[in-house]
């Protein structure tokens, strides 16, 4: 058994995420903390996140330096790449970056020129995620992104040309969608030999255009089963192309080509969440703070700018709700997450029985303390997660 | 009658009461009706016609208390109210209307309120004809030995044929319908000649006497929460008034009486209540069970010599499980079936635990409606969430060593080798359908086992009587009905006994455990095609689980249908980072807060609503 203050914090990563939240346009199934970019100066933004890590970090005095920084979104890449350089600068000077700290932004295909990736790069940048989202272009114009197929290829072809850490999104199990089909698409990725890859299904949120058109019934989501065969294709694919899953979603190359900044999250690492609807956590005393920005833009600024208003809420997480936590995004990690972290947070540890049982099912096994999810146990991680907390 | 009681007045300005009216210028009398053939809509132009309520006073339907009643349409509990009503001959007469429910299942109240009138007003909508609840509350009357006034009532509609619905009332029930008095409740037009017809056609009272021993009838009581029971009573002889000493003569409880009075609609002190009369008394009574309705009360210095004859005392023939949604309302539904009870003894239950859906009460009703009414009153009244399983009737078993059970509940069905014979009870029912229906409601009454014993027309109307098992009409056989017919069919019943039947039980198996809730007796014939309805049903609301369930139908040992649950293939967010943590945090909240709503058997996960949807038996 371990005690909470080592279950938690730092040493099982300390990130930073930035939220820039706009995008040219909104994608109809979006649902995060988006805007449309239109033709507003993001000057003001820009400064309140500059003071938002100001802030933030003089409570943080005294921490091992930042082992990821990564620019999401929205769209960051239509940040400026002085406002890039801007910002990894002030994180140096207020936090300090580790070594091999990885610096990812987030891209997409129409953003990038090798000038420009030129520039990112020399702004600090070390890892590009491109949202790539589909090789077909039926499916990107359904999937309302305003780039082509042709164009997300010579996009891969100029990241990879200047940056070694990149990683290409892709968004499959879209209705109709055939396994054949994905195959294809799926096949002629892998053959760019990328890195790493995010391939996700589809996933239909409520109050997005897509999540509206099912309502309606225009739009007719992949049945589970469908859904499931497309993710084993997945599994199998990426395996004999040398890019095995390391996460749910998430496949590398190696070790060293998955995401740091990630596995931050899926480790219940700490990391500071910077701008308007970024979501923090932060371990003090063996006590998990979640923190989160105001999600307008102009309220998170005018909060920012007059600091006697709170531009982010502060929540201190319960122990049930921390193991909770650390349980779910744990069990997305091919390698697991240790039960005894999880443990550290529960009134009762978790039952043996149920473990048992879903062992000899084979969902999971145990593997030096840590709760691995097998390959069949991977498409119900909710699932299993639930059983071991109820 | 549930009205919480303004403060009494003892007096109305405007509105003065007769205290002793001479017996022949009283007049007790009921209205007979179909549901939404105006009774109510008269009675309170009777009402405003004598001055009971100011225009400002009345509310639609100023009997209806309650707000179902109200809402519905219907008339649940009795009601009386006494009116002065200065005739053309001049003679200020005291005319007691006692409303009476419409409904089958309060055919017991309404067979109270007619033994307490010696005359009835059958309002039949000239637009629609007679109806089969008509049918069966016109033939009590008679039984009583009422006279009958005929009112036909809505003859301001474009609809309404007067001559054809006259015919009918001569032909179906018999009488004479030339005096029909024609009426507009909802106009106005017609209220004095009714209230004239009351006064010349409707006999008085028989005459009672006023200085003998106390003999008084109770017709009703019900609880009011500031003055405790409220008795309804009829006086036969001597007079009834305040501070007297009065016995139950069945239960041989005493009370001193409180206060006497009489609805107006609202209530009024009166100072006696003398032979013929009707109204209420007050007399400190805790509980309305004390309170034997069909009872005689009598004076405990000076008892009469004999009771009146009783009423026949209410069965319960339906039966079903309430249970709590949170079982942890149990308690809040313990109290609330308490206080419904104060109001409505024909209401009893007994405690039922259930694997499937956690302990509850067993409740017998009256009829479906009943059972209805009971259920919604419950969760308006109370604000409870509440489990109703299907209902089911009451079974006679005659056991192999001679011993008699009456079964209320499937899953208490003893060992098949043990019991002889299993009888269940019939009904027969009368039916009056437009005949463009008639094909679709003979063919719902085969399906559910009927025997046809009647089926006769008037003019385009066809009137059929059916045998039937009740176990048939509980679960839907009233909607179905309905939808066949377009709402124009009407329908009544009443119990003709019980009869043995090849009957089983039927066991539902989820992954091989019996669920005891949804266990059930059906007719062997029908038993396959039951059990296949409820297993596909099954499938469909018992959410995937990690393996893959059987459901199956079975009688004992042997298995008659089944259906299998497929396993769940994916449960898995695609996308989780920092953001999602939350948000996936908050999900998981809500699905440990269902899977506290869901009942286990054995591994599986079964979700408290779908133990209701399975049972509801609409469609099949």
């Amino acid at each position: 058994m371990i005690n909470p203050g080592r279950a938690i914090g730092p040493q099982y990563g300390f990130g930073l995420y930035l939220h820039w939240p706009y995008c040219q346009h909104i994608c109809p199934y979006c649902d995060f903390n988006v805007y449309a970019a239109k033709d507003r100066t993001t000057e003001p933004l820009f400064d309140a996140m500059l003071a938002d890590l100001a802030a933030q970090a003089s409570q943080l005095k005294g921490r091992a330096p930042l082992s990821s920084v990564y620019f999401g979104g929205g769209t960051p890449s239509l940040m400026s790449p002085s406002q890039i350089a801007q910002f990894i600068d002030a994180c140096t000077a207020a936090l300090g970056l580790s070594e091999r700290c990885e610096i990812t932004l987030e891209a997409n295909p129409n953003d990038i020129r090798l000038d420009r990736a030129k520039n990112w790069k020399e702004a600090g940048i070390n890892r590009i995620s491109l949202g790539v989202q589909s090789l077909d272009d039926r499916a990107l114009a359904f999937l309302g992104r305003d780039h082509t197929a042709a164009q997300g290829l010579q996009a891969v072809e100029t990241v990879a040309h200047i940056f070694e850490r990149y990683s290409v999104d892709l968004i499959y199990a879209r209705p109709d969608q055939s396994l054949a089909a994905w195959r294809e698409e799926l096949t002629s990725l892998l053959s760019l030999k990328p890195p790493h890859l995010s391939l996700y299904e589809l996933t239909i949120a409520p109050k997005t255009a897509f999540g509206k058109a099912a309502q309606r019934g225009t739009l007719i989501p992949l049945d589970e089963e469908a859904q499931a065969d497309l993710y084993e294709l997945t599994e199998d694919l990426t395996a004999q192309a040398g890019l095995p899953a390391y996460e749910i979603s998430n496949y590398a190359r190696s070790k060293a080509d998955q995401s740091r900044h990630n596995l931050t999250y899926w480790r219940s690492g700490d990391w500071l969440g910077i701008g308007p609807g970024a979501h923090g956590r932060l371990s003090l005393d063996g006590v998990r703070l979640s923190t989160e920005g105001r999600a307008r833009p102009q309220e998170y600024i005018t909060a920012v700018q007059n600091a006697s208003h709170p531009w982010q809420t502060e929540t201190a997480l319960t122990a049930e709700e921390t193991a909770a936590e650390i349980l779910t995004m744990g069990l997305r990690v091919k390698t697991g997450i240790e039960q005894d972290r999880v443990n550290a947070f529960l009134p009762r540890p978790i039952d043996k029985a149920r473990l048992e049982s879903l062992q000899t099912e084979g969902w999971l096994s145990l593997q030096e303390g840590r709760l691995c999810l097998t390959p069949s146990g991977r498409l119900l991680a909710d699932r299993i997660a639930l059983e071991l907390l109820r | 009658m549930t009205h919480i009681l303004p403060l009494f007045q003892t007096s109305e300005a405007g509105y003065i009461l007769s205290m002793s009216t001479p017996i022949e210028h009283i007049r007790n009398f009921s209205i007979i009706a179909h549901i939404d053939h105006g009774k109510s809509t008269l009675a309170d132009r009777l009402i405003q016609h004598c001055g009971g309520l100011t225009d400002r006073e009345m509310s639609d339907q100023v009997l209806d208390n309650m707000d179902i009643e109200k809402e519905r349409g219907i008339t649940i509990k009795a009601q009386t109210v006494r009116l002065a009503y200065t005739a053309k001959d001049g003679i200020t007469y005291t005319l007691n209307l006692m409303d009476t429910p419409g409904h089958v299942d309060f055919s017991y109240e309404v067979s109270r309120c007619l033994a307490a009138c010696e005359g009835s007003l059958l309002v039949v909508d000239a637009s629609q004809g007679v109806e089969a609840q008509t049918l069966a509350n016109v033939y009590q009357a008679i039984d009583q030995e009422h006279e009958i006034v005929p009112v036909l009532n809505k003859v301001d509609l474009p609809a309404a044929d007067i001559d054809r619905v006259a015919e009918q009332i001569e032909e179906v029930i018999g009488l004479d319908a030339s005096g029909a008095v024609l009426t507009s409740a909802k106009t106005g037009l017609g209220i004095e000649d009714v209230l004239e017809a009351i006064v010349k056609q409707l006999p008085p009272p028989a005459e009672g006497d006023a200085s003998a021993p106390l003999k008084v009838s109770l017709v009703d009581a019900y609880y009011d929460p500031y003055l405790g029971v409220v008795v309804i009573v009829r006086v036969v002889d001597g007079i009834l008034k305040k501070k007297q000493k009065i016995r139950m003569m069945k239960t041989g409880s005493t009370y001193d009486i409180d206060h006497v009075g009489v609805f107006g609609p609202k209530p009024v002190h009166v100072e006696t209540l003398g032979p013929g009369e009707v109204g209420f008394l007050v007399a400190s009574i805790k509980d309305v069970a004390d309170c034997s309705v069909g009872d005689t009360i009598t004076e405990e210095r000076r008892p009469c010599a004999g009771p009146l004859p009783g009423y026949k005392d209410v069965q319960p023939v339906v039966f079903c499980g309430l249970f709590p949604m949170d079982a942890s309302d149990f308690d809040d539904l313990r109290a609330s079936m308490g206080k419904l009870k104060l109001n409505d003894a024909s209401f009893s239950w007994e405690m039922e635990t259930s694997a499937a859906l956690g302990m509850g009460f067993r409740c017998g009703f009256l009829g479906l409606l009943h059972l209805e009414i009971i259920q919604e009153r419950l969760s308006r009244e109370f604000d409870l969430d509440l489990i109703a399983t299907a209902p089911s009737v009451v079974y006679e078993l005659t056991m192999t060593d001679g011993t008699e059970i009456e079964l209320h509940n499937p899953s208490d069905m003893p060992d098949v080798v043990k019991v002889a014979e299993i009888r269940e009870p019939w009904i027969e029912a009368t039916i009056f359908t437009p005949d463009e229906y008639l094909g679709g409601v003979l063919k719902l009454c085969q399906d559910r086992r009927g025997i046809q014993t009647e089926l006769t027309y008037v003019g385009k109307r066809a009137m059929m009587k059916y045998e039937l098992p009740l176990n048939e009409v509980v679960f839907d056989f009233y909607d179905r009905l309905k939808s066949i017919s377009k709402g124009y069919a009407s329908f009544d019943y009443e119990l003709v006994g019980h009869r043995p039947e090849n009957l089983v039980k039927m066991s539902i198996l989820v992954n091989d455990e019996p669920v005891d809730a949804l266990a059930m007796l059906v007719h062997r014939d029908r038993a396959e095609s039951r059990g296949r309805q409820m297993c596909e049903r099954l499938k469909d609301l018992i959410p995937r689980q990690m393996f893959k369930i059987p459901v199956q139908a079975a009688i004992g040992a042997k298995v008659i249908a089944r259906e299998t649950i497929s396993a769940m293939r994916k449960d898995v967010t695609a996308k989780c980072y920092g953001g999602d943590a939350t948000r996936k945090r908050k999900l998981l909240d809500k699905q440990k807060a269902g899977k506290k709503r869901m009942r286990q058997f054995g591994k599986v996960d079964i979700p408290q609503e779908a133990f209701v949807a399975a049972l509801r038996m609409d469609g099949v």
